[in-house]
């Protein structure tokens, strides 16, 4: 039977649930375009917080538990090139949670440019089991250039319990074709350990024309991902420079994406209609982006209930489970 | 009431250009977007003849006439061809449904060979979009920067100029007209990075801030949340998602009999 999209409902108390992502709730069906005014949207979407949101539920939606919400891309730390308002972990954390997001995967800036990856690691971990309210999930940097990496890889592993970790290859400086690169995967893998690779983290073209990092060459990458040693992969940040064939090709060999940067209109749908349901998770890049640009490309995309939650969170909760 | 000031007819399916309008329509419904700006043809073309630019007049003008009351039509100008382009007001504007006027990458603002069409345009309340950018990696040569745009709005100091995408990168951007207070600042089109709209409503205040996508190449989504998520006051989003370029269009609107 061909899966209904997500949720079509003339039902208004169905629509007053699905409204309430922007501000925290979750829906579990959608409205028929044809049912939806443009006001009613605005009304909401004015309404930014959770609690001015379910405080126009009607009480049986407003109780509704909320379904997961897993960002698999944001960053603790102050962005070196800009101050932030979320820089401060708890604030946040306090953004997330408005928003239903019930686990986050977080990296560090400090990861960027700092040598002492091993205190960066620590501190990461730190932060996110004193500040992060059980909902954010440390995911350490390693740099394969740096002498004694695979001592940082162990105390992510072992000593900090870190379930997967974050390369930064061209703010680091190294490709995806080096034998280091190679080496790192193969005990990341023996570690059982997600790599998120970060594809970019900034637009080149508003990069200061002095400290240029352009996006990471990924087209190395199939070749270790067909490898029986091969670790899961993620990419982030991915579709800034990734796109068309590229993207089906490293989809086919099992990485992972996540929508940060994924662009056009209903480019979450166009995408998932080219690529295995399984490989796309919810990625915000916050707070480097407004968190609501990923929280509306789900909406502004027709999903149906499966996508909706594989993307929101069941692909995200496997790729992690797995390791 | 949101009306989004940068709209395209590409990303989307469709054959012809009421088509692929619709499409784009349906999408935005979803979003809560009321009135969509549209203008460039089915292709882009940077540096279009002549020909190529009532092509894609002729293409927007057919999109818009079949949703009169959900879009506004903007003529795509090349001031490399300075009297073809004053034709092409007279035929879409003066004497046509559109409201407003796109310059994109032909030629330079800051060149003064672009002042008759500014003075036109302006003569007649037409919306003035001037694309900009100032990209690190390097611009087009005929590209604009807001640095340029400042030195067109000093020549035409009582005339409305949009700063399209307020440069990209809008820290720069935003300081190259702030100073300039009929130009507004064009989200649109540039990643969704939080502190942009903050800064443009600290700099230029919340009435010269307006909203736009730049779909299909880009999402309602990313640039919707440079004002949903922006930690401005709520009167400062009701101004830039749609008060403030409906205030702008009034003018033509009303001369032209055209209700908001």
């Amino acid at each position: 039977m061909k899966e209904h999209a997500r949720g079509c409902s003339k039902d208004p108390r169905a629509w007053a649930s699905l409204r309430a992502p922007l501000g925290g709730a979750s829906p579990d069906v959608a409205p028929c375009p044809g049912s939806v005014t443009r006001r009613d949207f605005v009304a909401v979407a004015a309404a930014v917080t959770a609690t001015a949101v379910l405080a126009t539920l009607p009480a049986s939606a407003a109780q509704t538990a909320p379904a997961p919400l897993i960002d698999t891309n944001v960053s603790l730390g102050r962005w070196p090139f800009r101050r932030s308002p979320l820089e401060e972990t708890t604030a946040l954390v306090d953004k997330l949670s408005s928003h239903g997001v019930t686990q986050a995967w977080a990296g560090s800036f400090d990861a960027i440019f700092h040598k002492d990856l091993s205190d960066v690691n620590r501190r990461l971990a730190q932060e996110c089991r004193l500040r992060g309210r059980g909902l954010l999930i440390p995911f350490g940097a390693v740099n394969p250039g740096l002498p004694g990496w695979e001592e940082d890889l162990r105390r992510c592993h072992t000593e900090h319990r870190m379930r997967g970790i974050r390369l930064f290859p061209n703010y680091h400086g190294y490709g995806l074709d080096t034998p280091a690169f190679a080496n790192l995967l193969k005990l990341a893998a023996a570690s059982n350990l997600v790599v998120q690779i970060a594809c970019g983290l900034e637009d080149q073209r508003t990069q200061s024309p002095r400290l240029q990092f352009p996006p990471v060459d990924v087209s190395p990458l199939s070749q270790w991902l067909g490898r029986s040693t091969a670790p899961r992969v993620q990419l982030l940040n991915a579709f800034r420079a990734l796109r068309g064939k590229p993207v089906l090709d490293l989809a086919a060999h099992g990485a992972r994406f996540e929508i940060a940067t994924l662009e056009g209109v209903e480019g979450v749908s166009k995408l998932l209609a080219q690529i295995p349901a399984d490989r796309l998770c919810f990625g915000s890049h916050a707070p480097f982006f407004y968190f609501e640009s990923a929280e509306l490309k789900l909406r502004e995309s027709v999903l149906t209930a499966t996508q909706w939650e594989a993307v929101r969170a069941g692909n995200a909760r496997r790729l992690l489970s797995s390791a | 009431m949101i009306w989004d000031l940068h709209v395209h007819l590409s990303g989307v399916e469709g054959a012809t250009p009421s088509e692929r309008l619709g499409r784009m329509i349906s999408i935005a419904d979803r979003l809560g977007i009321d009135r969509l700006c549209v203008y460039l043809g089915m292709a882009f073309t940077q540096d279009p003849s002549p020909d190529i630019m009532r092509q894609d007049n002729d293409q927007v003008l057919a999109a818009i006439r079949s949703f009169p009351d959900r879009a506004f039509g903007f003529a795509h100008l090349n001031p490399r061809h300075v009297e073809a382009s004053l034709a092409e007001i007279e035929r879409c504007v003066a004497n046509g449904p559109m409201v407003g006027i796109k310059l994109w990458v032909a030629r330079r603002c800051s060149d003064e060979a672009i002042d008759p069409i500014i003075r036109r345009a302006a003569e007649l309340k037409a919306v003035i979009y001037q694309h900009t950018w100032f990209n690190a990696t390097g611009n087009l040569p005929g590209e604009s920067t807001p640095g340029d745009l400042a030195q067109l709005a000093a020549r035409h100091p009582s005339t409305p100029i949009i700063c399209g995408h307020t440069g990209g990168d809008w820290e720069l951007g935003l300081r190259a007209v702030r100073h300039l207070k009929t130009v507004y600042s064009d989200l649109a089109g540039s990643e969704p990075v939080s502190g942009y709209t903050e800064m443009a409503v600290r700099e230029l205040g919340a009435e010269r801030v307006l909203y736009g996508s730049d779909v299909g190449g880009r999402s309602f989504a990313s640039q919707l949340a440079k004002v949903l998520g922006a930690d401005i006051p709520e009167r400062a989003k009701k101004l830039i998602l749609g008060e403030n370029l409906k205030r702008l269009m009034t003018p033509i609107l009303q001369a032209k009999g055209i209700k908001p």
